[in-house]
């Protein structure tokens, strides 16, 4: 019997209010591979950070092979065999050097001696690179190497310190197939020297050529652990997204004409191509796992990227904007996902963070800004959706993420839109938030076409009439938002996935 | 509800203010000639050429941004103004138009260097300061160009710097006594009341601040994030320009020894600007009271008859005292700068 590498019991761990783990139990055997999923903002990369010593828990035990384990910084859990290779590789490496001395990075950090003997550390290099197959010119820089080699460079410098737990996030969002065999390969050597491996991945070709196990996170908590000869890999989707029925009554209004008409949208070169229609008055949500292409569907309707082939048009007329102001210009707004990255101006009130794309509205001779005009704006903009704030002079940032973000989705609801694109409006914020935003959303949504993307599922049902489910890049299921077939929503969510060839 | 009164908060909001009030008095009891009007219009007139630059720079601080070659376009402004004059024999107006046109295509390609090709603003405009101060001596051979000279080419240069150019920076103005105000600090008034006008009261003025704060943001509220970087840079060259006519026009020749300190200045005015009222952030009005800190700083040291070496000492401590006001006291951590 393989011992268990990691025992960890009830860790919580809280940022201000927000209870990001809430008493995790999980304990990871040597000697497989336990795959982790959860949906944004479940809690893992906050479970890997403390894992990996970039943060410190709240409460709650963790052991490694017995011993209690609490790295004060990443080099602690580094010295005591916890290794992570991460999501984002040129975080793993140093491009600018060769690839002996990034095989030696941690070495050269903490190293002893002052002067470096240079054929030593080739020899050395070697050997490293030799035990997870990366065949390269040690001499070269990191930066002339495919991306799979450089994640090789990261996963062989970390093997070099013998682990117990190798934790990867992600591994092979940017890789090829044969790229991705060879590290699975690799993956498997390490799971028969007894590491045991913490694989954190949305895609189930990974999921089933690897998964000892899977465990699934929800809400900081472990919501599922599934184990045994056939893994139940569409009940490890259903713990992680959740099932609850909400009360929320959907009233479905009468269709009104088209507004978006797209046709044989491809969305990558080697999608699926797709037919997409949206009309005044409803409310349709995308709803699919991370990855699967919702974003980059906003991104092409906004102007940001473009779409491989297709035609969209716009009120009958042809639409394919050529960045986000051309988008504005032509009434389709975006509400963009993570408010920090795309949405809120740190510097700025409540007042200018909500007038931003509609300055001219507020202005007299000389593009001069007429305050009595954005006041205003901003006031109704507070009382229609409820922000919480004392002012709306508040600066952005004193308020809570719920708040925040009603504030950013509220930027684009103040003047009337042909289409209004929220990716991810529910983001971070609280049930209370939540519904507040939600009801706005349809209230206001007669008259434009509204389309909300959100990877919970849940979140689809409060706020659409339509409901469509989006994997690898194209549009899988419709269905209407009334006496909803949940098992075949969840079954499209996850057994696409699950089907595609592996 | 009563405020609570806050220590910190009063320090970071008028600390620098209260500053300047102190040392205007301190000189005052200590050399009471410093309280004159006279004497008030030469602080002025000394910081009116690097408060110009000072605001050029402040826009493209407000992007996010930082331009290194103003002191070199404000030296080619001035030889280039030189030159127009005195070997093309060409007048006042015709040597501004290609200074300040000169200034704005240097702006120009800054912004498309840091914009297009993606060089670090530091880099950029760095690189374009070494070429700058070296492009500015090549047509005369390394010489200041005065009426007379010997021209590389043969013969002598017969043109002379024209009376209406010289004007710019030296005529003066009545105001209550004969002869007070000079005209560069009118312009050094009208360009911070414009420069200060755009930033703030403006749709443009506040995109530039939207994009400082969150590039990314910005343009997915559908602003032309590239333009209005382009645009700071601009200005900047623009301002820059302006300040080497003024300078031209001071010296009466093109010499090029000279505006070695006007980027270090300029750059701590608009740094110290930071610190005014608690802004934390590039403003106008903070610049422009930064470059009247420098500015009776150290008129009052020189009244005191403190040595002209010690100046860039005390330009630097103050400096990084403002920098200690903006990012440690205020806890706002100051602007992300990549």
């Amino acid at each position: 019997m393989p011992q268990d590498a990691i025992v960890i019991t009830g860790l919580t761990r809280s940022f201000a209010r927000n209870h990001v783990l809430r008493g995790v139990n999980l304990t990871l055997p040597a000697g497989k591979v336990t795959v982790l999923m959860g949906a944004n903002g479940a809690g893992k990369s906050t479970l890997v950070k403390i894992l990996c010593g970039v943060q410190r828990r709240d409460t709650g035990e963790i052991t490694l092979g017995g011993q209690p384990f609490d790295p004060p910084d990443p080099a602690s859990a580094l010295r005591a065999g916890v290794v992570t290779v991460h999501q984002n590789i040129n975080d793993g490496v140093a491009p600018d050097l060769d690839v002996a001395s990034n095989l030696l990075l941690d070495e050269l950090a903490a190293g002893s001696s002052f002067f470096l003997n240079a054929r030593r550390m080739r020899e050395e290099a070697r050997r490293i690179a030799g035990a997870v197959g990366l065949d390269v010119d040690v001499t070269r820089p990191v930066r002339e190497l495919s991306l799979a080699d450089r994640q090789l460079v990261s996963i062989a410098r970390a093997m070099s310190h013998r682990p117990r737990l190798l934790i990867l996030d992600e591994p092979t969002s940017s890789l090829s197939a044969t790229e991705t065999e060879r590290l699975f390969i690799l993956i498997d050597r390490l799971r028969a020297e007894g590491v045991a491996i913490l694989y954190i991945s949305h895609r189930m070709s990974d999921i089933r050529r690897l998964a000892d196990r899977i465990v699934s996170m929800r809400d900081g908590q472990i919501s599922g652990q599934f184990e045994g000869e056939t893994l139940d890999y569409a009940g490890a989707v259903r713990a992680m997204l959740g099932h609850e029925i909400t009360e929320v009554d959907i009233d479905i209004p009468p269709q009104g004409r088209a507004v978006i008409e797209a046709r044989a949208l491809r969305l990558r070169p080697d999608a699926v191509p797709f037919d997409l229609s949206l009309h005044e008055n409803e409310v349709v949500a995308i709803t699919g796992l991370v990855g699967s292409g919702k974003s980059l569907l906003a991104e092409v309707l906004f102007g940001v990227s473009r779409a491989e082939g297709g035609t969209i048009t716009l009120d009958g007329a042809p639409y394919m904007p050529k960045n986000p102001g051309a988008a504005v210009q032509a009434g389709v707004f975006l509400s963009a996902k993570d408010r920090l990255l795309n949405a809120v101006i740190p510097e700025f009130d409540i007042t200018r963070n909500m007038v931003l794309p509609f300055l001219s509205r507020h202005t007299g001779l000389l593009s001069l800004l007429r305050p009595g005009s954005e006041r205003a704006t901003a006031t109704r903009m507070i009382g229609e959706m409820g922000v919480v704030c004392q002012s709306p002079k508040d600066g952005i940032l004193t308020l809570s993420g719920g708040n925040q973000q009603k504030v950013v989705v509220a930027r684009w609801l103040a003047e009337a839109s042909r289409l209004l694109i929220l990716d991810e409006p529910f983001q971070g914020v609280d049930i209370q938030a939540r519904r507040d935003i939600g009801r706005h959303i349809r209230a206001s949504a007669s008259g434009r076409a509204t389309l909300v993307l959100c990877a919970e599922i849940d979140e689809a049902l409060e706020v659409a009439d339509r409901i469509l489910v989006m994997s690898e890049h194209s549009i899988i299921g419709a269905h209407r938002n009334q006496n909803i077939d949940l098992g075949l929503v969840m079954a499209q969510v996850t057994e696409s996935a699950a089907g595609m060839p592996s | 509800m009563k405020k609570d009164f806050n220590l910190t908060d009063f320090a970071i909001r008028y600390g620098f203010l209260i500053l300047m009030a102190a040392l205007v008095i301190g000189f005052s009891i200590a050399q009471p000639a410093f309280l004159t009007a006279r004497s008030g219009v030469f602080i002025l007139q000394s910081v009116a050429i690097t408060g110009i630059l000072a605001l050029g720079v402040t826009a493209t601080l407000v992007v996010g941004g930082f331009d290194l070659s103003i002191g070199a376009v404000a030296t080619s402004a001035l030889m280039l103004s030189a030159y127009t004059m005195v070997i093309w024999d060409l007048g006042a107006v015709e040597a501004v138009v290609f200074c300040l046109a000169m200034g704005a295509f240097v702006g120009l390609i800054n912004g498309l260097l840091i914009v297009k090709m993606r060089v670090p603003d530091l880099l950029a405009t760095l690189g374009m300061m070494f070429l700058l101060m070296g492009l500015q001596r090549i047509p005369t051979e390394g010489n200041s160009i005065s009426t007379g000279m010997s021209l590389p080419g043969g013969g002598t240069a017969t043109g002379t710097f024209s009376p209406g150019f010289l004007m710019l920076g030296r005529h003066r103005l009545d105001f209550i006594l004969e002869d007070l105000v000079p005209l560069s600090v009118v312009f050094l008034i009208v360009i911070a009341f414009l420069v200060w006008g755009f930033l703030e009261l403006t749709r443009h003025g506040r995109v530039m601040y939207a994009i400082g704060s969150n590039a990314k943001a910005a343009s997915l509220a559908g602003i032309n994030v590239n333009f209005y970087r382009i645009l700071a840079y601009v200005i900047s060259g623009t301002l820059a320009s302006f300040g080497g006519i003024l300078l031209a026009a001071r010296l009466g020749r093109g010499d090029v020894a000279s505006g070695n300190n006007l980027l270090l200045d300029a750059v701590a005015a608009a740094l110290i600007g930071f610190a005014v009222l608690g802004a934390a952030k590039p403003n106008a009005f903070g610049t422009a009271i930064g470059a009247l800190f420098v500015g009776i700083l150290l008129q009052g040291l020189t009244m005191l008859n403190a040595p002209y070496y010690t100046q860039d000492f005390i330009k630097g401590a103050v400096l990084v005292v403002a920098l200690v006001f903006t990012f440690a006291l205020s806890g706002r951590g100051g602007r992300a700068r990549g």
